[in-house]
This record gives C-alpha cells, sequence and structure tokens, in this order.
C-alpha cells in the first residue's frame, strides 16, 4: 500500500471514527414546562441511532430541535450541537433553510398526510432540489424519476406524474422517503417512519433506511416500538419525561439493559414468549420464575358466537361492487380469546361488525349461543345485544362527550341482565365495575376528556363488562396505546378473562400482540381466511405464504 | 363531595369567560333587551312629542341621537323602535329554525329519498336571496310585519337547513351513536339521547347568529322604503327617513345605524364566544 | 374513459340546473297566485290609485291582456314556456314586456356584482395571508377585522363610506352613476363584508392546514414561511370559500340593490324598488328568475372551480 493510500485510509479512518452530530446538554422548553431536560449523544456516518421512548418522553421535540423545526414558542440550549462543524445553536431561520433538506433531511410519519394531496409526486420529491437551486426544471423532473427508482418504486415516470392519493402505501411512504434523501443529506432523522404502516410495509421502509446507511449516511431513528429499532439501530437512546435512561450500543441496550425502565419497556412487549403470564411484573420480580395465569378450562363443545360463510360486497358510489369479506366462517368458544390478525384492508373490522350485528352480511349468517343472530329482525335482537360487548381502538369517540364516566357506566347498566332498581344501587354497581378495572370512584363524576388514553380504555371495558356478556370484540383496543400502557391493560383482559370466564374476539394488526393474547388465530388477506389454528400452530408451522411472509417481516427482538 | 353523591349526568357546565371580549356585547344586548321591553326606564322623552323649535339638532348631552326634522328626539325613538325590531327578528329567526331544524333533520335522519327531496328543495330555495325572496312577498302581499317576518323566516331557512343537515350527518357517524346500538338502545332512543342533543349543541351559534341577520335584513327592507309604514321608530324606518339628510345631519342615518350594528355585532359575537365555550368542553 | 364520464356528469349538471330554474319559475308562478283578492281588481286599484269595485266590463280587458281569463295550466305552461324564448311577462304597471323593463338596467348591476365577489376575493385572501397565525397581535387583529365586516349590513357600510369618502373628503363623487370612480365605493361596499365572510371561513381553514404534517414537511425541506403558504396552504384553505362563492353571488345581488339605492347608481335596483312600491309583480318575478339563473350558472362554475383546485373533488 502506498504511502498516499495509507495516509487517505488513515484519514477515512478517523473520519468514520469522528462524530458527525455531537450533541451536549441539550435542552428544550415550552414557556417555563422543560421538556428535554439535558441531553447529550452522538451520531456517526454510517451507523444509526436509534431513539426510544413513550408518548412525553420528548423525543420527537429532540428530533425536530436538530432542524430547528421544534415548534413556535420553543426555546433551545445546547452546550453543543454540532453537525460536522456546523454550529446548529447559532442558526438563523435563514441559514437553518440551507441546513433543511440539503445537510439534514426529514422523514414523517404516514406519507398519507406529510405529502401534498394537492401535488404531483414528482413535484414534492424534486421540491428540495428546487428550494436549494439545484439543477434546471427538466434536470429536477429527471432527477425525480431517478429517486423513485431508486427507492424501489416502480414504473417512475408514471408514479411522478400521480398525486400521492392515487399509490399504495408503500409506495407512498418509499416516495416521501425519496423527496427526504434528494440532496443526498448527511444525516436523516425519521420521526416514526413506519408507525400506521403494515407490517410488510414496515419492513421494505426499513430496508430502505438500511441501504442509505450502508451508503454512508447517519440515520436517527425515533420510534415508540421497540422491535423497529432493533432492526436498524447499532446505537440506542431510551428516553423518559425528557431524560436519558439509557444510551449504548443496540445488542447491550436491548439485550443486557441495566436500567429498570429500560427492562420493564421491554418485559411489556407482547409476544409468543410472553404467552400466559403477566406483562407487568413488578420490579422486584425481575429474574424469578415468572406465574402463569390461573385459567379456567375452553369449553369446547359451547361455541358462544359462530360465523358461517359470512360475504359482504359493498357497492361504491362508482358502482363498483367490492367483496370486503368473502367466505370467512370461525367459532368463538366459551372462555377462549379467539385473534384474527390482518393488514389493512384485509376485512377483520368488518367481519367484526358483522359478528357484532351491526353491519348485515350479504350472504351466510351469524349465530350466538347457536341461535340465530344475525338473521333477527333487530327489535327482537335488541334484548341480546347484553350478551356480546364491544371495545374500541379510540374509546373516547365511543363516548357521548356530554357524559361523565358514572353515567357511562351506569347507562351500559341497565341495559343488562339485572338493571339496577334505585341510583343508589347503580352507583355502588359502577363503583365496582370501575374498581375491578384497575379504577376508583374517584374517577365517577370525571369526564373522559380528561383521563388519559389508558383510563380512557378501561371505562371502556368497565361499559363492556357492565351488561355481564359472555363475550366481547376487541377492535384494536391497544393499538393507539403506549407500549407499557397497552401491557397494563392487556392484563387487565386477561385478569377478566381468568376470572370471569368471558371470551374475546380480539382484532389486530400487531402479530406480537396477538400472539401473547390468543388461544386460536384466523390470519386474514384481502377479505380471506388464509390460515386458521391454534397460536403455536400458525406462528411456529405457518402452511400459507402470506402467513409466512408477515412472519418473516415482523421486525422482532431476539431473545438472548 | 362525595363520590357516591349523585354524580351529575352531564360533563361540568361550560363556563363563559369574563372578559372584555364578553361584557361589552353581553350588556349592550341587555341594554336593548330592556329597551324593548321596558322602554320608558331609558328615556323620558316620548318617541311622538314634536317639537318644531327643535329640530335637526346634532347630538348633544340632552339630546344623546340628536333629533330629527319633526324635532323628535332620535335616542327615545331608537330605545322604542327596539321592540318592534326585535320582535321581527325574533319572530323571523323562529319560522326560521324551525323549518330548518324540521328539515335538516328529516333529510340527515332518513336518507335516501327523503333527503335527495329534501336536498333538491333546499337548491331551488338558494336561488332565492332572501331580500329578494321578501321583496316578492310584499310585492303580491303589501308592507307589513307578518310578510316581513314571513319573508325573512322562509328567506333565511335554507341557510341554516343545510347548516342543521350536515351536523346532523357528522353527529350520525360518530363512534358514540354506534356504541349506543351495540349496547342495545332503540334507534329511537339513540337519537332522543344522543343525537340530537350533540347535533343542536354547535348549532346555539347559528341561533345567536340567525336573529341578529334576522334585525338586519328587517331593517334592510325598511331602509329601501319597504318596511312598516312611518312613524313608526323601528329602526329601519329611522334609516329611510334619515337618508333625506345624509349630506346635512348625518346623525339621523348613522346612529340608528350605528345601533343596529351594534346588535348585529354583539349578537354574534356572544355566539361565537358560545360556540367556542361548547366546543371546547366537548373536545 | 375519464373523460366519457366527465361530459357525462357535466350534462347531468346542466340538466339539473335547468331543472331547478323551472321549479324556480313556478315557485314565482304559484306566488303570484297569492295576490290578495282578485288579481285584475289589484292591477287596476293601483293604476288608478285608490282600491274600489270594479264591474266585469272594466275588468274583462285586464282578465284578457294578462291571461288571466284562461285555465290555470294553460298560464303556467305558457309562463315556463315564455321563459325560454326570452319572455318574463308582461309588466302590471308599464304594460310592456318585462324584459323590456329590466333591460338595459340589468349591465350595470352585474358588473358591479362580478366586480365586487373578485374585490372580495383579493381582500380576503391577502388579509388571511398576512394576518393568519403571524403571531397573536396579528393574527387578533385580522380575526376581529373579520367578525366585524362580515356582520356589517352593505346599507350601513355604503352610508359611512359615502358620508366619510364622498362627503366629507370629497375624493369620490357623490352621485357617480357608472363611472369607474363612482363604481369605488358602491364596490367597496359591496366587497368588504364579503371579505370579511370569507375571510373568516378562509382563516379557520388555513389555521387547520397549517397544522398539517405535510406543511412541516416542506419546512423540512427548507422552504420560506412565505413559499409554504403561498404553495402548500393556500390551495388547500379555499376550499370552503369556493363553495360560498356559488350563495355570495346570490347575496351580492341582494346587496347590490340596497347599494345601488344608496348610491344613487343605475341598475335593477331602482327598477326593483318601484316594482315592489308598486305592485308590479311581473316584475319583481322576472328579476327574482333572471338573479336565480345567475345563481345556478355560478353554482356550475363552482363545480368547476372545485375540480381545479382539488382533483380529488372531481370524482364526487
Amino acid at each position: 500500500m502506498t504511502e498516499v493510500a495509507a495516509a487517505e485510509q488513515a484519514e477515512a479512518g478517523a473520519a468514520a471514527d469522528a462524530p458527525l452530530l455531537a450533541v451536549e446538554n441539550l435542552r428544550v422548553s415550552f414557556g417555563s414546562t422543560e421538556v428535554v431536560k439535558g441531553i447529550s449523544f452522538t451520531t456517526r456516518s454510517g451507523r444509526c441511532l436509534g431513539i426510544v421512548g413513550e408518548s412525553g418522553s420528548g423525543k420527537s421535540v429532540t428530533a425536530r430541535s436538530l432542524v430547528g423545526l421544534a415548534g413556535a414558542g420553543a426555546t433551545i440550549q445546547a452546550g453543543q450541537m454540532d453537525l460536522a462543524g456546523v454550529d446548529l445553536t447559532r442558526q438563523s431561520q435563514r441559514s437553518w433553510r440551507a441546513i433543511r433538506g440539503r445537510q439534514i433531511g426529514f422523514i414523517l410519519q404516514d406519507a398519507m398526510v406529510s405529502l401534498d394531496q394537492l401535488r404531483r409526486v414528482g413535484d414534492e420529491v424534486a421540491e428540495p432540489l428546487k428550494i436549494h437551486g439545484w439543477g434546471t426544471k427538466a434536470a429536477r423532473a429527471r432527477k425525480a424519476i431517478d429517486l423513485l427508482a431508486s427507492v424501489g418504486v416502480p414504473e417512475p415516470e408514471m408514479r411522478a406524474r400521480q398525486r400521492p392519493y392515487e399509490l399504495s402505501g408503500g409506495l407512498r411512504q418509499r416516495a416521501l422517503i425519496a423527496s427526504a434523501i434528494a440532496l443526498d443529506p448527511k444525516l436523516l432523522v425519521a420521526d416514526e417512519p413506519t408507525t400506521a404502516l403494515d407490517v410488510t410495509i414496515q419492513a421494505q421502509v426499513l430496508d430502505l433506511l438500511a441501504e442509505s446507511k450502508d451508503r454512508g449516511t447517519s440515520i436517527i431513528l425515533i420510534s415508540h416500538d421497540l422491535s423497529v429499532v432493533a432492526r436498524l439501530a447499532d446505537d440506542v437512546l431510551v428516553m423518559r419525561d425528557g431524560e436519558v435512561v439509557e444510551y449504548g450500543q443496540a445488542h447491550q441496550v436491548l439485550h443486557q439493559p441495566r436500567h429498570e425502565y429500560t427492562q420493564a419497556l421491554l418485559d411489556a412487549i407482547p409476544s409468543e414468549h410472553t404467552r400466559g403470564t403477566q406483562l407487568v411484573r413488578p420490579a422486584a420480580a425481575s429474574g424469578e420464575t415468572v406465574a402463569h395465569r390461573a385459567r379456567a378450562p375452553i369449553d369446547y363443545s359451547r361455541p358462544v358466537l359462530e360465523a358461517r360463510q359470512i360475504t359482504k360486497v359493498f357497492r361504491g358510489p362508482d358502482k363498483v361492487d367490492r367483496t370486503v369479506v368473502h367466505d370467512v366462517s370461525f367459532e368463538l368458544l366459551a372462555g377462549e380469546t379467539l385473534g384474527i390478525v390482518g393488514e389493512s384492508g384485509s376485512g377483520k373490522t368488518t367481519s367484526a361488525r358483522i359478528a357484532l350485528a351491526l353491519l348485515p352480511p350479504t350472504c351466510g349468517e351469524v349465530l350466538l349461543d347457536g341461535l340465530p343472530w344475525s338473521t333477527l329482525p333487530p327489535a327482537q335482537r335488541r334484548p341480546l345485544r347484553k350478551r356480546i360487548g364491544v371495545i374500541y381502538q379510540d374509546p373516547l369517540s365511543s363516548f357521548d362527550p356530554r357524559w361523565s364516566t358514572g353515567r357511562i357506566i351506569t347507562d351500559a347498566l341497565r341495559t343488562g341482565p339485572r338493571p339496577p332498581s334505585s341510583k343508589t344501587e347503580a352507583l355502588a354497581r359502577a363503583v365496582r365495575l370501575l374498581e375491578q378495572v384497575g379504577l376508583t370512584e374517584r374517577h365517577l363524576p370525571a369526564a373522559p376528556l380528561r383521563l388519559s388514553g389508558g383510563q380512557r380504555q378501561r371505562v371502556a371495558i368497565a361499559r363492556a363488562l357492565a351488561p355481564e356478556p359472555e363475550m366481547i370484540v376487541c377492535d384494536e383496543p391497544v393499538s393507539a396505546l403506549d407500549v407499557s400502557i397497552q401491557a397494563q391493560v392487556l392484563d387487565l383482559l386477561t385478569d377478566l378473562q381468568d376470572e370471569l370466564g368471558v371470551s374475546y374476539l380480539f382484532i389486530s394488526h400487531d402479530l406480537g400482540v396477538i400472539h401473547h393474547m390468543s388461544d386460536r388465530i384466523l390470519v386474514m388477506k384481502d377479505g380471506r381466511v388464509v390460515e386458521s389454528g391454534t397460536a403455536d400452530e400458525v406462528f411456529e408451522h405457518p402452511r400459507n405464504p402470506y402467513t409466512q411472509r408477515l412472519l418473516t417481516a415482523l421486525p422482532r427482538l431476539a431473545q438472548a | 363531595m362525595s363520590a357516591l353523591a349523585i354524580p351529575r349526568g352531564h360533563v361540568r357546565g361550560i363556563r363563559i369567560p369574563v372578559r372584555i371580549g364578553t361584557a361589552v356585547p353581553l350588556l349592550f344586548v341587555l341594554l336593548v333587551a330592556v329597551a324593548a321591553v321596558a322602554p320608558g326606564l331609558l328615556t323620558d322623552h316620548s318617541p311622538t312629542a314634536i317639537d318644531i323649535q327643535h329640530t335637526l339638532l346634532p347630538p348633544s348631552l340632552s339630546h344623546l341621537f340628536g333629533t330629527d326634522d319633526a324635532g323628535r328626539d332620535q335616542f327615545t325613538r331608537v330605545v322604542y323602535g327596539a321592540r318592534e325590531s326585535l320582535g321581527i327578528g325574533l319572530g323571523a329567526t323562529g319560522l326560521a329554525m324551525s323549518i330548518a331544524i324540521a328539515l335538516g333533520f328529516a333529510a340527515g335522519l332518513a336518507g335516501g329519498l327523503v333527503d335527495t327531496a329534501i336536498g333538491r328543495i333546499l337548491e331551488v330555495a338558494f336561488a332565492f336571496p332572501v331580500l329578494l325572496l321578501a321583496l316578492l312577498l310584499i310585492a303580491i302581499r303589501g308592507p307589513s310585519v307578518t310578510t316581513e317576518i314571513v319573508a325573512v323566516g322562509i328567506g333565511s331557512a335554507p341557510g341554516y337547513a343545510r347548516m342543521v343537515r350536515g351536523q346532523v350527518l357528522q353527529v350520525r357517524q360518530a363512534g358514540y351513536i354506534e356504541a349506543a346500538g351495540a349496547l342495545g338502545h332503540s334507534r329511537w332512543a339513540v337519537v332522543r339521547r344522543h343525537l340530537f342533543p350533540n347535533a343542536m349543541r354547535p348549532l346555539v351559534a347559528m341561533i345567536t347568529l340567525g336573529i341578529g341577520q334576522s334585525i338586519v335584513w328587517a331593517s334592510g327592507l325598511a331602509f329601501l322604503g319597504l318596511g312598516v309604514a312611518p312613524p313608526s321608530p323601528e329602526w329601519g324606518a329611522l334609516l329611510d327617513s334619515g337618508r333625506l339628510y345624509i349630506t346635512t345631519s348625518w346623525w339621523l342615518e348613522i346612529m340608528p345605524g350605528l345601533v343596529i350594528v351594534g346588535v348585529a355585532l354583539s349578537v354574534t359575537s356572544l355566539g361565537r364566544t358560545l360556540q367556542h365555550e361548547l366546543e371546547g368542553a366537548a373536545r | 374513459m375519464p373523460t366519457m364520464r366527465t361530459a357525462r356528469r357535466v350534462v347531468i349538471k346542466v340538466v339539473t340546473a335547468i331543472a331547478v330554474l323551472i321549479a324556480a319559475a313556478s315557485v314565482t308562478f304559484f306566488a303570484q297566485l297569492l295576490v290578495p283578492g282578485d288579481r285584475a281588481t289589484a292591477i287596476l286599484n293601483q293604476q288608478n290609485g285608490r282600491a274600489q269595485q270594479w264591474t266585469p266590463a272594466q275588468l274583462a280587458p285586464v282578465d284578457h291582456k294578462f291571461g288571466f281569463d284562461r285555465p290555470l295550466i294553460v298560464q303556467y305552461l305558457d309562463y315556463v314556456g315564455g321563459l325560454f324564448r326570452g319572455n318574463l311577462g308582461t309588466s302590471y304597471t308599464q304594460y310592456k314586456p318585462v324584459t323590456q323593463v329590466i333591460g338595459a338596467e340589468l349591465a350595470p348591476s352585474l358588473i358591479l356584482t362580478v366586480v365586487a365577489l373578485i374585490a372580495a376575493w383579493v381582500l380576503a385572501l391577502a388579509v388571511t395571508l398576512l394576518t393568519a397565525r403571524r403571531g397573536r397581535f396579528l393574527a387578533a387583529l385580522g380575526s376581529t377585522w373579520e367578525a366585524l365586516t362580515a356582520s356589517l349590513p352593505a346599507y350601513w357600510v355604503g352610508v359611512v363610506l359615502l358620508v366619510v369618502f364622498a362627503v366629507e373628503l370629497r375624493i369620490f363623487p357623490v352621485i357617480g352613476g357608472t363611472s369607474p370612480m363612482g363604481t369605488v365605493l358602491p364596490v367597496l361596499t359591496l366587497a368588504i363584508p364579503l371579505a370579511g365572510f370569507l375571510g373568516q371561513v378562509t382563516r379557520d381553514e388555513f389555521g387547520k392546514v397549517l397544522d398539517q404534517p405535510f406543511i412541516t414537511t416542506a419546512r423540512t425541506r427548507g422552504m420560506r414561511e412565505t413559499a409554504v403558504r403561498l404553495k402548500h396552504a393556500l390551495r388547500h384553505s379555499v376550499v370552503p370559500a369556493i363553495t360560498l362563492s356559488g350563495w355570495a353571488l346570490g347575496a351580492l345581488v341582494s346587496g347590490a340593490v340596497i347599494t345601488e339605492n344608496v348610491f344613487g347608481r343605475p341598475g335593477i335596483g331602482q327598477v326593483l324598488v318601484t316594482a315592489v312600491n308598486t305592485r308590479d309583480v311581473p316584475t319583481v318575478s322576472g328579476i327574482v328568475l333572471v338573479v336565480a339563473a345567475v345563481y345556478v350558472a355560478a353554482n356550475l362554475l363552482v363545480d368547476v372551480a372545485y375540480g381545479l383546485v382539488d382533483p380529488r373533488l372531481r370524482t364526487a
């Protein structure tokens, strides 16, 4: 090796070691409230830093502070905030504009709302080029097409002329990434880039980011999902309440965390390993063998709900028929949890609504306790509704905005088999229900608007339990919750099942949650059931190629 | 407060913040209400007392709004005119709202053919601006208080009907409507307990806006000389007679106009404030 | 094929528009039957300035002239059919075709209305762009201004402008006729309240749009704030205001009637008020129908405008 080459290599080595972005003691406050309380980290070229935290942890604010977009009224201070020699604490609005898009690229969540729906995809992708005065109009148009091709969008010329809503979710997200990397920025910040995406698309997006990383870009990946971070990050920073809880290399933080909060976050992730156990474990118990659920045995002779060859066809405004659910059959037995998993558009939510008889099937029928259910006239069905309850993904929208928690629950009590005979009795029973779901009588007069996400879902569960149902349809009940809250709610549901023997029809797109909760599983795709069986059968020996694809796409934390 | 005490079924009532923004309009509206109900409290003069020696005087301490061409105290005339103007405004709004709620709910709830039919009727109704419809009715029936109320009421109803329908459609899709059905409540119970109250809540502002607008429309008609016959002190009539003196005694035109504008603004602003508070409490 | 579908939709819309006009005409026709008492008597009373009983011999020529002696259904069909031939009936007082009565007066009013609509849009957009979400003071100023002006009655604005700018300051003529200088104040009279109204709606929408993620994306690309507003936010914000413009045109005509009255400006305002005073129902109906036609045409244009601004609405 020549001297020059050796020197170059040494220099390259040194550059690779030198941090690209160095942040020290970053503090962000809005007025008198401090949201980020002095955090420090570095990133390097070709490496990815994953910033993990739940809502309120300050991770998003941190990310946006790096491009000076923390929001109106934000005060940003740092001992050091240095990007390859450029001091980010001393930027004016004007100089920020030179950095954004060119030195630092930013990817937001959900391209459906992060791209301008009224502009062509090509224009959106080429916009950073235009802002920074790159090339002529024709050159930019060509470059946009090249960029789309480089992120794996087929037929890029056609796609560039379309508008974002005409593209599928996956292609949209790729286009969003294309616009962020248009000027080949040194640093790419991705704020929850995979949330709201189907698992298979999630995997594709992460692959794209990995490619960028291999080309030398430094990536900061913000996520609440530890498994997503595990897939891509080399270093991990765990934040809580604006502070750093843990910071280190990925394999150490994720497999041998030093801090109990990190451990609790990891424990709270539902998966096949957590089946039959509590997700939320008291701190002292880590390391001991975890107690398993004490369940009542499932009664195999008595199906609570039977769906027989349900089909649902919708007629769109353009007079085109869409078959949303095709020939779906399943059984829910007393005391069991049947999980229905599928990506968006799989028909799982429609099937749930048909099971609830809120939607009539085009063909087929649903039986409740062996008796006709979907074929009954509504007036005869109403008194039977107490047997089947429901909880939704967004509990707040299922509550009348004017009603207090107390009224919501007492109203549900009146529809049950033993309506309370007096107001005092109603209140007393409402309090008992609240206690059953982990709330107290203090919550009776509260407006759901003032409660946290987890508390609202508990109220929704209490309402569902009030009429003493045999089964509850759970439509994505934890998808909108933070991991630790999710764990609490899932534990609550399993506890209630153990105590009351209620069955669950559990719908989710999250494979880990499904695997944790379900006894038997149905996998749906495009309105059809493509796989069914016990949880172990489906997850360990999937027969259908789609299921297999889902499982490989699932970013998982390899257990140590 | 013991939590086991009967909890209020409804969320804590809305509090209207006491600020300048709400205090001033509120006071003004109250003044006007007093003027309508007990005009004698606000002024000693008589609205019809002619005083030839003091015609066309500019505003002063003894004549707050000046005097007109027959020496009548303008302020007194405005005060006494409040009853009729307010009456027309309330009457027309009442009529408009009744029609709007009936049509809006029918269209929003029934859907299908009923909705389409009502939609078509509304489309035709929209082709008639309020003022022109009023003029048509006056041309046919002659000017009178009833004609004015009916004209403004029917003319402004379609706009409100559309708003009501939009609200009903929006609330219909809300999660709590479906959840109530899933609990086993009958359709009628759901409409009565959830849909109607929640759909009407944001429309309070619409009603206050309507009152302001109706008063403006009615006075506009009078301004054209087509309102109630003089010497009624109804505000619009004052505007009409004041027009002759715009270039010389501008107060005869401007003062009643200010009062009308003041009422319209106050009522609208109160409505908006109420709207914000209601929306804030609900979401 | 998209063009086939678009053509079909356009045809449907035009047919609907014509149906609406026929329905409106029917309403005005049947409204005429609401004249208290016998129509011929009413006409003669009006002509002679007193109310009295008339002999059948005196009523007959009037009945015949206006066709009151024919069966109702024939009168109706004649009326509607006449509309397609440009015949709006005969004035009760002037014994001339209504089209002649309205005739030349229509143009100045239409000009006033259209110019006022454009002025209102320009004003509304300017105020919104300059003051929406630009700090508490500016934003409050802008929305207060809009709230104020939206509630102002046209006659009041007109009178104030007249007194201040024409009488006192003498910048504009008090009686301007249809000259450009004389048109400024009437246009402003109509435009200012409408601008307040359109502005409120656009501002609300603008505020919501500025919170959307795609706006943040534009900023992360290094775009200037003004450019973000103009290139991204504006287009999304104007849909509600476009919706209102169809209705606004109809409302502007009402306002024009009053404004012409305030400024003594030639136009249908004068014709209309006289006609109402003399209970000349066909003339009033005729004007109302012309306005309805303008409104319907405006709505068709609004539909087209939708498709241009937001392609997603094209399939509606």
